[in-house]
């Protein structure tokens, strides 16, 4: 099917209610009778709380409640939870200390939360909360990651001794250490993988209702995935039974990771509104969302690469130190383990790889998946030493690439990944091109004779999506399965409805997933209805996050149209008084073989639901069909990005002159969206090599870069244009083909932009963010 | 509390708000227009971009009082009737918008870049942009789709 069927540009749906001011996002709901809610946040990174005092607070004009840990205790609330067990070298299971919603007698960072004070107005709750008296006995704090390892250091958590909450590993050390020892050349590197604030445009918000007559709970909230706060709240958190509990995502304005956790505010927002008895709603200032959104990476790394005289790579050894902040977050123990250790082949055939990873806690906001989670962060690794490994071995960067590349299929890394299926020569080539890797060293030429040096880099990056396999994940410590859920309800006219449990936050997927119906019913898109984001509509569903909506939630989505298409050529044979064998189905028509006998798709949908005559035995009336699908193996998204660029000597400002991207994806739905998604990942990209740093002062424990004025968030003359352009391996391991698309620019490029920078100035050595301050000391250094 | 008096999309509207109110709240809040959206609170982000007697404002950067007798134009007011302003239309059909939220202040904003500039290229319209924050779409789209509809409008 041409124009809205799969591989078709087709414009988005969702686009007509944002464009004209129409989308309903959280906090555009006004609940009747809805109060204000505002946090009181503790001052300081590290501090006793001695007392509480809201009796001031509690007089003021408006004040209808001031709640604090305490109150949370006495109701018996179960506090936060991690949800995926990470082991330690020697078995034993991570130390996680308790994550209360709101502080009981400890404050752990910035931020962190100490009450809510809830008013008629916000400006109210905002006035009373500085009428809280919070008596703190301040602590000494540590807020980076191999600072807080050190003997002496604060001891944050009791239950973890020297702040570690687990010393992971991965890989066989023994074959690794063997390796290393027959190497011709080793290759060793150390860097930093910068602490990122995710800022979705759209500050988190919840509001929380409770009807007294039924005793049930909503919770209107700013989540990538409600079925899993509602799960979290009810059987962890123990607000309510789970079937007293509806939670509400609508609109969302951009996730990134940062709208998966089950945080604190939205637990209190629920509780309190069945405390007070009236809605309680809370909307984040930005600041706020500085202080206390899940940041993202924040790792040290030391990187051994060894290698054969040919620069053939032999072995890898990796240490990193990964900060997890002062609680551990939704899935914070995942993303620094199985989510990046996996993936440290990238797509190369390393035969040995042995990676050790320590958690660690620190007086810092909680770190968990930011855009790519993990991978970018391997990427980073195995991208900048393999560099680091052509810098000293006089190798073309991508000539080794080219000498590494795995090129058999299936590929099992020594690292759990199971590679099913890519081409990486295919995409190097075409980005080659793209760039005209050919005329580099003439615009180098001519880039030095205007005062300034040019560089070109490569990130030929791999990931894991598709996520995932729920035997597979379960088996490395993940507490749910990750399927997904999919209803598909024709209605008697032929028009469908899809229920989902993806949820789009800015992904198109009342326009993608439309479009699969689309071309396998054959109905017209403005017929095919998404619906996502309500826990009352939609079966249990796992929410969008690790580009895993295309591949795992248009499956289970294409699973239940399959049963649809059975029941209705069972349903047209009967109507055309045919053998059902007989029946074929295409572009929306039900036929008969060899004759000319036809119905169309709403001709049987009607009689689905108004027919009389069914043999009843063999046929139920209507036609709704449901599918839960889970993956079979994770996909392998995979790619080159590369980037060239200029450094002004003078100033050390960096200018990408071009960005190249050349990605796989498998089986495109909508190529206008999937471009789209390109360039917002490589836009965070480039933001974390060149602008973005979430810097806390050592001694205080302040975030010093809380805002917009002090966090460098790319703007749009930050950004070059990106050059775009698609290889294809259809991923066997699911119906569709798809890979995924979502996080691929925050995987590669942070590598592509500092290869370059590398390459431009001759220096292997430099932190990310790369302002042009730390260019320019470093050319101070070197000169 | 004060009283204030504006014309907001064409119509006359007066209330009673507190003396601190700034506009954006005043327009979310007791007008219910919640397509401007307030993604900051350093007045960075952009979400919130108006026109104020036709000229494009971050409408968290003055207080409602001093929009007095004001003519204000929000997104909800861009378009006429069912028909697409151009850049509204320009930023569907160029896929400029992924979540949605920077939207309105994007388009408010591009829609008065248009007014004062004539024959935008792309490098004005990224510098324009400075004051506009997007988190999803790394601005390319954006660009094209108000390039287009620059070029539509002098057409």
């Amino acid at each position: 099917m041409s124009g809205t069927g799969i591989g078709q540009p087709v414009r988005r749906k969702e686009d007509q209610r944002f464009i004209t001011g129409s989308g309903r996002y959280t906090d555009d709901f006004q609940l009747e009778g809805q109060a204000y809610g505002y946090f009181v946040r503790s001052p300081h990174a590290h501090a006793k709380i001695k007392s509480i005092d809201s009796a001031a607070a509690l007089a003021a004009d408006g004040v209808v409640a001031v709640l604090a840990g305490k109150d949370l205790a006495a109701d018996e609330l179960g506090g936060l939870i991690c949800g995926w067990m990470v082991h330690s070298k020697d078995g034993s299971e991570m130390k996680a200390g308790a994550h209360p919603a709101l502080a009981v007698d400890r404050v752990r960072y910035t931020g962190d939360h100490v009450a809510i004070v809830i008013a008629e107005t916000l400006a109210q709750a905002k006035d009373a909360a500085e009428l809280v008296e919070v008596d703190y006995e301040t602590l000494p704090s540590v807020s980076d990651g191999l600072k807080a390892l050190e003997s002496g250091a604060p001891q944050i958590h009791d239950e973890a001794q020297g702040n570690l909450v687990f010393d992971w590993e991965l890989g066989d050390k023994a074959a690794t250490e063997a390796a290393f020892a027959s190497a011709a050349h080793v290759t060793k590197f150390s860097l930093n993988n910068n602490r990122l604030v995710p800022n979705a445009m759209e500050p988190r918000a919840a509001i929380g209702a409770y009807e007294p007559a039924s005793g049930d709970y909503t919770l209107y909230t700013t989540s990538q995935n409600p079925h899993v706060a509602r799960l979290v709240l009810s059987a962890f958190v123990q607000l309510v039974p789970e079937h007293k509990l509806r939670v509400v995502a609508p609109d969302v304005g951009g996730g990134f990771g940062s709208k998966i956790f089950i945080y604190p505010e939205e637990t209190v927002c629920a509780w309190a509104a069945g405390k007070v008895k009236r809605p309680v709603k809370w909307t984040a200032e930005r600041s706020e969302s500085f202080l206390a959104d899940a940041h993202g990476r924040d790792h040290h790394t030391d990187a051994e690469l060894a290698l054969d005289a040919e620069g053939k790579i032999l072995g890898l050894r990796v240490h990193t130190t990964a900060n997890l902040g002062a609680y551990l977050s939704t899935f914070a123990s995942s993303v620094p383990t199985y989510l990046y250790g996996t993936l440290l082949s990238g797509q190369y055939n390393i035969p040995n790889i042995y990676v050790t990873v320590d958690g660690v806690y620190t007086n810092t906001a909680p770190v968990d998946a930011y855009r790519g989670a993990g991978r970018p962060e391997a990427t980073y690794v195995v991208e900048r030493t393999l560099d680091a490994a052509a810098r000293e071995m006089k190798l073309d960067p991508a000539e080794i690439r080219k000498r590494n590349f795995i090129s058999e299929f299936p590929h099992q890394t020594p690292v759990i990944m199971n590679y099913d299926i890519g081409d990486y020569p295919a995409s190097l080539q075409k980005a080659l091109e793209l760039i005209d890797y050919k005329g580099f060293a003439n615009r180098k030429t001519a880039s030095e004779s205007a005062g300034k040096k040019r560089g070109i880099g490569f990130s030929t990056y791999i990931e894991a999506c598709g996520i995932a396999p729920s035997a597979a994940v379960g088996s490395l410590g993940a507490g749910v399965g990750l399927w997904e859920s999919a209803e598909v309800r024709v209605n008697p006219t032929g028009s469908v409805e899809v229920l989902t449990g993806a949820h789009s936050h800015g992904q198109g997927h009342e326009t993608t997933f439309a479009q699969l119906v689309s071309e396998r019913l054959g109905v017209p898109i403005d017929n095919v209805e998404i619906i996502h984001g309500d826990t009352n509509s939609v079966q249990f569903g796992m929410g969008t996050y690790g580009s895993r909506s295309g591949a795992v939630g248009m499956s289970a989505i294409d699973k239940a149209i399959d049963k649809v298409v059975a029941k209705a050529k069972k349903i047209a044979a009967h109507m055309m008084e045919a053998a059902e064998s007989d029946i074929e189905f295409a572009d929306g028509n039900f036929t008969v073989a060899g004759t000319d006998k036809q119905l169309a798709f709403p001709e049987v949908s009607l009689a689905a639901y108004v027919g009389h005559q069914f043999p009843t035995d063999e046929i139920e009336p209507g036609l709704k069909e449901g599918a839960f699908y889970d993956p079979t193996n994770f996909t392998f998204p995979a790619g080159c990005h590369i980037c060239e660029l200029e450094v002004d000597p003078e100033t050390g400002a960096t200018e990408i002159v071009k960005m190249v991207a050349v990605d796989d994806f498998g089986r495109i739905i909508n190529p206008m969206i999937v471009e789209g998604q390109v360039h917002g990942g490589i836009a965070q990209g480039i933001g974390q090599a060149l602008l973005e740093h979430g810097i806390y002062e050592p001694e205080s424990g302040q975030l010093l870069t809380g805002s917009f004025m002090d966090y460098t968030m790319p703007r749009a003359d930050d950004l070059p244009h990106f050059d775009v352009g698609l290889t294809e391996t259809l991923c066997p391991s699911n119906p569709l083909g798809i890979k995924g698309c979502g996080e691929a620019g925050a995987i590669a490029a942070p590598a592509a932009v500092m290869n370059a920078l590398s390459d431009a100035l001759g220096v292997m050595d430099i932190p990310m963010p790369a302002t042009p301050h730390t260019v320019w000391s470093i050319l101070q250094q070197t000169n | 509390m004060t009283t204030v008096s504006m014309t907001v999309n064409g119509k006359a509207v007066s209330e009673d708000v507190e003396d601190r109110t700034l506009l954006v709240h005043y327009i979310r809040d007791h007008l219910r227009l919640t397509g401007t959206h307030v993604g900051c609170d350093t007045s960075q982000c952009g979400a919130c971009v108006v026109h104020v007697d036709g000229r494009a404002v971050k409408s968290c950067t003055m207080l409602a009082a001093q929009a007095e007798g004001a003519d204000i134009k929000t997104i909800e007011g861009l378009a006429d009737g069912d028909t697409l302003h151009p850049v509204q239309a320009a930023f569907k059909e160029h896929h400029g918008l992924q979540c949605g939220f920077c939207t309105p202040g994007m388009i408010m904003c591009a829609v008065d870049m248009i007014r004062r500039i004539p024959n935008l290229d792309e490098k004005t319209i990224r510098e324009e942009l400075e004051g506009n924050l997007c988190r999803c779409t790394g601005y390319q789209n954006i660009v094209k789709a108000i390039k287009a509809a620059s070029e539509e409008m002098r057409a």
